[in-house]
């Protein structure tokens, strides 16, 4: 054992030093678990931020066994600072090590129910063990898992506004994604908890599973809040298994946006009544109630097309509404959210709707399209990148000589018929 | 005789029309010819006995039971059975004649009950001729000459017609297709089979018989072509292909004259005609083909209320274009043809009044407008607000001051929306594909790696 420590405190200087190092690690790892409740005090002996390799797989044979109660809140402390003091290079050459580690950090966080604890030191793991922000990592749905129960959405948000490219694992992404939508839910970015869900439920997939079909659900009613309706068919790439499956596990919820479409709030509103159980059972009570005012909004924003002025008394008739003064209240919080322009005129009880006042003739406006533009055409540079990177990948090659049609021998090219790798 | 009282002074109107000779004696339901020229169908309660002069045959008969099963003023209802029941015994349909009977149920008097002497009789003679048909037909087919096979058939198609087994004289008429040689003979078993499909109510049969009909290599005499356009017309009519319906019969001949019966008057071609065109038509093509339409400026005449009612629309008089149909609407809905799209037609013709009120102003007010259309504005807001809400007008209405703005979508602004949301949905697409892209890569991977 001790031996191990001082060759760790040696090998940790340079880059093939440490690498020399992991492979004695690795031959050590069954010695070091073996022994897993002697090693506490030798972790006293490495520094995390210089012994970072090492420390890890002290670290990892640790927490490995069961832990007391009275270890847990140590080990707690001990993670957290190594997590904040190791040294992003050579934790990456010990992935599965890592964030064996930090999940055995959230489970502890979760036993002594103390989520709060976990949110930093989680979102400096993910930073350390990525390799570039689009990359999705098995910490993401940790983190927001984290975030979710402690009820800090703000934190959150900074790791969803990254656009995600490269996946270690689906599963990963199925969970980050249906978390992610639930914060946004929370923050009332629907336009980004729709994006979200839909990446869940379009994602490619030879069987339906769980996380689908209730990021499916959540999708339908975020849908019917922000758009006000809800497109009957999965967009074509979505998988073939979620396009004939997903409606039918879903059923109350896909009846619940036909009567949305109808345009008749009492319907809806029985419908809801009839089948609360249900919407109850799968937490979703509130989302559903959010989606029955949003279709008074709607109501609304259909008026604003056909009418210049109308009255207060008026609107409530024809939106459903019980009284006037209901009626100012939505329109008021509309006027305030700026979802309709519009002036109230109290003496008259008359609403005077307005155009939108954007005339497109500002330079913040000229910026914000500029900005557009430079965006467009990163991603669209990133698109060319991955088609170039795609024609010369060996696997695709091999399948597309393959399939290639022989007619022609006037046809003849360098892709060869079989390519074994 | 019921109803006549009241058609006296429009004899004096029809004089100044001066289609035809007037006989000044109360009209008498045999003599047809000075009867054309009385507008029948007109806002007056409709005189029935002028309305089934105007047509002959099967149709005859069938439009009296619908006027009867129809109209809610029994004396018209008695009136309507009575000569239904005078013309059935003229002819042999004995089926059709214990159908009126029953209707009647004896309220008429001894004369009109069941007469089963004369059913029997009917059904006998029948019998006779039909077996006498058979055997002329099967000495005509073993001699197989051709137009006697063809005559044969005809005959039995006649006879099934007479006896009102239309699916059988359907059967025979078209029988005789094989056996045409001449146009003339194809055109004589079209009009036939169009004729029965009327009947029968079976258009999609009318329109391939006129398209067959015309496109025989001879040119068709005028009252033919008449014809055929009256049938097709009538065909798009029933289909809803309201359009199509007021182009034939716009292009329908005067020289159809009376020639056509057994199917149609010229009043109807007239009225539907209008009617169609007013639901359908733009202002230029109404103008061509309506109001500068010399050909059909004949069957106009003969009714002067849907005269004015296309002449008061096109010069916007509204008010009084909607009052005349308003009046034409109780006899429209006894027509067997056009009754159930009365009302389509109507709302259709209302809401382009509507559309062309509103077209050349930049505001309008309600009140003003609420008159003109005579109606409340409460009711004229409803009206309004559907057809903005089905994009047909573009305007808004300020409820407050009942006006009517017109608005005019700002294209520039319009511009700068769409352009902004394109770029954000192809940043969404093109995002979410490379994730996507990437998870396929990544089984594929998988699965590449687990076969090796």
């Amino acid at each position: 054992m001790e031996a191990l420590v001082t060759q760790i405190q040696g090998l940790s200087g340079t880059a093939s030093d440490v690498l020399s190092l992991q492979n004695l690690l690795k031959q050590a790892d069954d010695s070091l678990h073996a022994e897993s409740t002697r090693l506490p005090p030798f972790l006293d002996q490495l520094d995390p931020s210089k012994h970072s390799l090492g420390y890890l797989y002290f670290l990892e044979a640790c927490t490995a066994g069961p832990v007391t109660q009275e270890q847990a809140s140590s080990f707690l402390l001990t993670i957290a600072r190594f997590i904040s003091s190791c040294v992003a290079e050579q934790i990456r050459l010990a992935p599965d090590k890592f964030i064996c580690v930090c999940k055995r950090f959230k489970d502890q966080v979760l036993l002594l129910e103390e989520p709060l604890r976990g949110v930093a030191p989680m979102l400096t793991a993910i930073r350390k063990l990525q390799l570039s922000s689009e990359h999705l990592t098995a910490l993401h749905p940790e983190f927001l898992l984290l975030c979710l129960l402690s009820k800090c959405y703000k934190t959150a948000l900074s790791i969803l506004e990254e656009d995600i490219f490269e996946v270690d694992q689906p599963r990963d992404l199925f969970l980050f994604c249906y978390y992610g939508g639930m914060i946004s839910i929370g923050q009332k970015q629907f336009r980004k908890a729709l994006e979200l869900l839909h990446n869940v439920v379009t994602a490619p997939m030879s069987t339906v599973n769980a996380i689908a079909v209730e990021a499916f659900k959540k999708y339908i009613l975020v849908s019917l809040i922000h758009h006000g309706q809800f497109p009957t068919n999965l967009p074509k790439y979505a998988s073939s298994g979620a396009q004939r499956n997903l409606k039918n596990l879903c059923q109350p919820y896909v009846e619940l946006a036909s009567s949305y479409s109808n345009g008749k709030i009492a319907d809806l509103e029985t419908y809801v009544e009839a089948n609360k159980d249900k919407f109850e059972s799968d937490n979703n009570l509130g989302l559903v109630k959010q989606a029955v005012s949003s279709m008074y909004k709607r109501n609304i924003q259909r008026l604003t097309q056909t009418y210049l002025t109308l009255s207060l008394q008026d609107i409530a008739n024809r939106v459903q509404l019980n009284s006037p003064k209901e009626a100012e209240m939505h329109v008021l919080q509309m006027i305030k959210d700026g979802e309709i322009y519009a002036t109230i005129n109290q003496k008259d009880g008359m609403v005077r709707f307005l155009e939108d006042p954007e005339q497109y003739k500002t330079c913040e406006m000229i910026e914000r399209i500029d900005s557009s533009i430079q965006r467009l055409m990163t991603v669209s540079k990133k698109l060319n990148v991955m088609d170039e990177l795609m024609s010369c990948d060996p696997l695709y090659l091999a399948k597309a000589g393959r399939e290639r049609q022989r007619f022609d021998f006037d046809d003849f090219d360098n892709v060869p018929q079989r390519y074994n790798i | 005789m019921d109803g006549e009282d009241i058609s006296n002074p429009l004899m004096e109107e029809m004089c100044a029309n001066g289609i035809a000779a007037v006989d000044d004696a109360p009209s008498s339901s045999t003599s047809t010819t000075e009867l054309k020229s009385r507008p029948i169908i007109s806002g007056e309660q409709l005189d029935i006995e002028a309305y089934a002069g105007l047509y002959s045959g099967r149709t005859k008969i069938r439009r009296l039971i619908f006027i009867a099963d129809h109209c809610d003023n029994t004396a018209m209802q008695l009136e309507g059975l009575r000569m239904a029941y005078d013309e059935l015994k003229k002819g042999e349909n004995t089926q059709l004649f214990r159908e009126v009977v029953q209707k009647i149920d004896d309220r008429l008097g001894l004369n009109y009950s069941m007469d089963a002497a004369w059913c029997a009789m009917v059904d006998r003679k029948a019998d006779q001729r039909k077996d006498k048909l058979e055997s002329e037909l099967n000495a005509y087919r073993t001699n197989l000459i051709k137009e006697s096979i063809r005559m044969g058939y005809n005959d039995f198609g006649d006879f099934y017609y007479a006896h009102g087994a239309l699916g059988d004289a359907f059967k025979s008429y078209v029988r005789t297709r094989d056996y045409c040689t001449t146009s003339k003979h194809i055109i004589q078993m079209c009009l036939s089979a169009i004729l029965v499909s009327i009947e029968m109510g079976q258009f999609t049969h009318v329109t391939s018989y006129v398209s067959k009909a015309e496109q025989t290599p001879e040119a068709l005499d005028p009252i033919t072509s008449a014809k055929l356009r009256c049938a097709a017309g009538l065909a798009h009519l029933e289909s809803k292909k309201y359009k199509l319906a007021a182009r034939k019969f716009l292009e329908v001949g005067p020289e159809l004259g009376n020639s056509y019966s057994e199917v149609i008057a010229p009043q109807d071609v007239a009225t539907y005609g209008v009617l169609c065109a007013l639901a359908s038509f733009d202002r230029t093509e109404l103008k061509n083909k309506v109001i500068d339409n010399i050909n059909f400026r004949n069957f106009l005449e003969l009714v002067p209320e849907v005269r004015e009612l296309i002449n008061d629309f096109y010069s916007s008089h509204y008010a009084s274009c909607l009052e005349y149909l308003g009046n034409l609407k109780s006899n429209l809905m006894l027509d067997i043809h056009i009754h159930d799209h009365v009302e389509t037609l109507y709302d259709q013709i209302r809401s382009k009044a509507l559309i062309q009120y509103t077209h050349p102003f930049v505001s309008v007010d309600m009140r003003m407008m609420a008159d003109a259309f005579k109606t409340s504005v409460a009711g004229l807001e409803k009206e309004l607000e559907s057809l903005i809400t089905d994009n047909q007008i573009q305007a808004r209405i300020d409820s407050h001051n009942k006006i009517l703005y017109a608005r005019h979508a700002d294209q520039r602004n319009a511009t700068f929306q769409r352009v902004l949301q394109t770029g954000n949905e192809f940043d969404w697409d093109v995002r979410t594909m490379l994730l996507r892209a990437n998870l396929l890569k990544h089984e594929y991977n998988l699965r590449a790696s687990r076969k090796i």
